[in-house]
């Protein structure tokens, strides 16, 4: 018999298919349905935001980094300030530090909601799409409730927030903290014990604690591997350390441990999100005092000259930001996120850089799917959760 | 351990280095280290086990165009077990702008140094993979220096055509029919 030639065969995956979560290419190289290996090619999506907010005055930079990582608007936005609010030397208000922290923990549910649908929905599991999806649309509305944008609110100012909190704000909030947990069990009904998606997921996109470590990986996808590491805890920032909550970390380092970490960190979240509702007075200071930043209330403006110059200034020419460079981390819902910073002490950045948790995820991508079967290349890439506007900026 | 000790530590350890500490605002130390030294104050960062620097949190740089030296590189380091975090900055000149990679102690630093050449121009010897990142191949200039016009027009380029003609669509067909057997 004669002897069978084989030959490996190259497939490009992408830049425009439904589960690459936006524009990644991948050349994959297949023995039959095993990857051989994989190099990722990105940006497709480079939009140079970096470059952009070099032109734009300090308040101007805030929806620029909100399209960034499309997912987490808020938490970008909250990282920028605070590198900008440390460089300015101020202390915030209680209240606001409050208010930044529920936003950033209810943040963090919507993104993992939107992750958990769309990985789901690629292993096979439709209707969890649809119930997070539903979900979501509640912390949609109370985004719409803050600033009257549903996916980039630009509710975060440099000293503070933009406005009070609305009226009925609480209400929704509290309504949306007690439908959620019996709402998490139900995802964990359909999932945590399905037969077909441990299937999917155990023991698939393995990478150890040293390799997550050594590539960089943060967040849930490195607390998966047992890698004990969370900002909050670590480097706390806006007074986590007072609030009560755990890190929730697996060992297997697989599809399904970061599945596990999410969901646990959804409970956690919510957890946080009570404590600091409850915090939260219904009146008090939205933002710093401090005239050369914060605009003056809208009555004033209208019946005081000095207060109409303060509005006139702060519109047209910003505030200036005292000479240096900072970098505050924060846990942004794909890890740890900050914002490099550099001022010349004028009213523009000098330098902004974002630090990108999906860039540096979608360059540990390749260790995670060479060896294993082509069919989990999907379920990888779902479970790393990349936002290629995060990766590409 | 502050800045002072850690410097102190780095001066026994790698003899001959020069490396100086600069006052910063947020939680992390600041250290100035000369291009020479770079590798091997990263290699002691990571192995000593008092320090253990494992994590590269961010590689990044900035121009400060027409200072000279106008680049530096920031690299924001973690100790996860020891909580600490340090800022090692490189000053490079304009005129020649290259610096050893550090891919081989932290690997997440390869697509993070690519992305620096990519969009300042900065190269980083003995790198595995030196290609740019986000833009495209045959792109001129490095749009992140700050002396890259803005607000120009340039027609888009392809580096190789999209589309190619029946005579070739066909020869590589036959090609591979031959290869095939």
């Amino acid at each position: 018999m004669a002897e069978v030639r084989t030959e490996t065969m190259t497939v490009n995956m992408g830049p425009q298919h439904p589960s690459t979560h936006g524009v990644l290419r991948l050349v994959l190289e297949l023995d039959g349905e095993t990857v051989l290996s994989a190099s990722p090619t990105i940006g497709f999506l480079h939009t140079g935001i970096e470059k952009t907010a070099e032109q734009k005055k300090w308040q101007q930079v805030i929806p620029l980094v909100e399209r960034m990582d499309y997912l987490s608007a808020q938490s970008n936005s909250m990282a920028l300030c605070l590198s900008v609010e440390t460089l300015l030397g101020l202390e915030l208000p209680q209240r606001v530090k409050n208010i930044r922290v529920l936003i950033a923990e209810l943040q963090r549910i919507n993104s993992h909601l939107v992750w958990l649908g769309t990985h789901g929905m690629e292993v096979g599991a439709v209707s969890v799409m649809l119930y997070c999806f539903r979900e979501r649309e509640l912390l949609l509305n109370i985004n719409e409730m803050l600033a009257g944008f549903r996916m980039f609110p630009s509710y975060m100012r440099v000293g503070g927030l933009r406005e009070d909190l609305p009226r009925g704000f609480h209400d929704a909030v509290r309504a949306f903290l007690d439908r959620m947990p019996q709402k998490l069990d139900e995802y964990e009904a359909l999932l945590t014990r399905n037969e077909i998606y441990l299937e999917r997921t155990q023991s698939v996109g393995r990478i150890s604690k040293d390799d997550a470590v050594a590539w960089g990986l943060a967040g849930p996808i490195a607390r998966a591997a047992g890698v004990e590491y969370d900002v909050r805890k670590d480097f706390p920032y806006l007074d986590y350390e007072t609030y009560d909550f755990a890190v929730p970390t697996r060992a297997d380092g697989d599809v399904y441990s970061r599945y596990l970490v999410r969901m646990a960190e959804m409970r956690e979240s919510l957890k946080i999100c009570r404590q600091a509702l409850d915090r939260i007075s219904p009146t008090g200071p939205f933002a710093v005092s401090d005239p050369r930043i914060t605009p003056p209330p809208k009555d004033k403006v209208y019946t005081e000259m000095e207060a109409l110059i303060q509005h006139f200034l702060i519109y047209s020419q910003g505030f200036t930001v005292p000479a240096g460079e900072v970098y505050v981390p924060v846990e942004g819902p794909r890890g740890e996120q900050g914002f490099y910073v550099v001022s010349d002490g004028t009213n523009r950045p000098w330098r902004i850089k974002s630090r990108a948790p999906s860039l540096l995820a979608c360059q540990a991508l390749e260790r995670m799917i060479v060896g294993g079967l082509i069919a989990d290349v999907i379920a990888v890439i779902g479970s790393i959760d990349v936002v290629m506007g995060d990766v590409d900026r | 351990m502050d800045s002072l000790s850690l410097v102190a530590l780095l001066r026994e350890s790698v003899p001959g280095v020069e490396i100086e500490s600069a006052p910063s605002l947020d939680l992390q130390s600041t250290l100035y280290v000369s291009r020479d030294h770079l590798p091997a104050v990263a290699r002691t960062l990571r192995d000593r086990d008092e320090l253990t620097f494992g994590f590269l949190a961010e590689l990044t740089a900035a121009d400060y165009w027409p200072r000279e030296p106008r680049f530096e590189l920031v690299y924001i380091i973690v100790s996860i077990a020891g909580r600490r975090r340090v800022r090692l900055k490189v000053r490079l000149h304009g005129a020649d702008p290259h610096v050893a990679s550090v891919s081989a102690i932290w690997p997440a630093a390869n697509w993070l140094e690519r992305e620096v050449w990519d969009l300042f121009g900065i190269a980083f010897d003995g790198h595995p993979d030196p290609r740019r990142l986000l833009m495209p191949e045959d792109w001129e200039g490095y749009p992140l220096r700050k002396d890259y016009p803005v607000q120009i027009r340039k027609t888009p380029t392809s580096a190789e055509p999209l589309q190619m003609t029946e005579e070739e669509f066909r020869a590589n067909v036959m090609k591979d029919r031959l290869t095939r057997g």
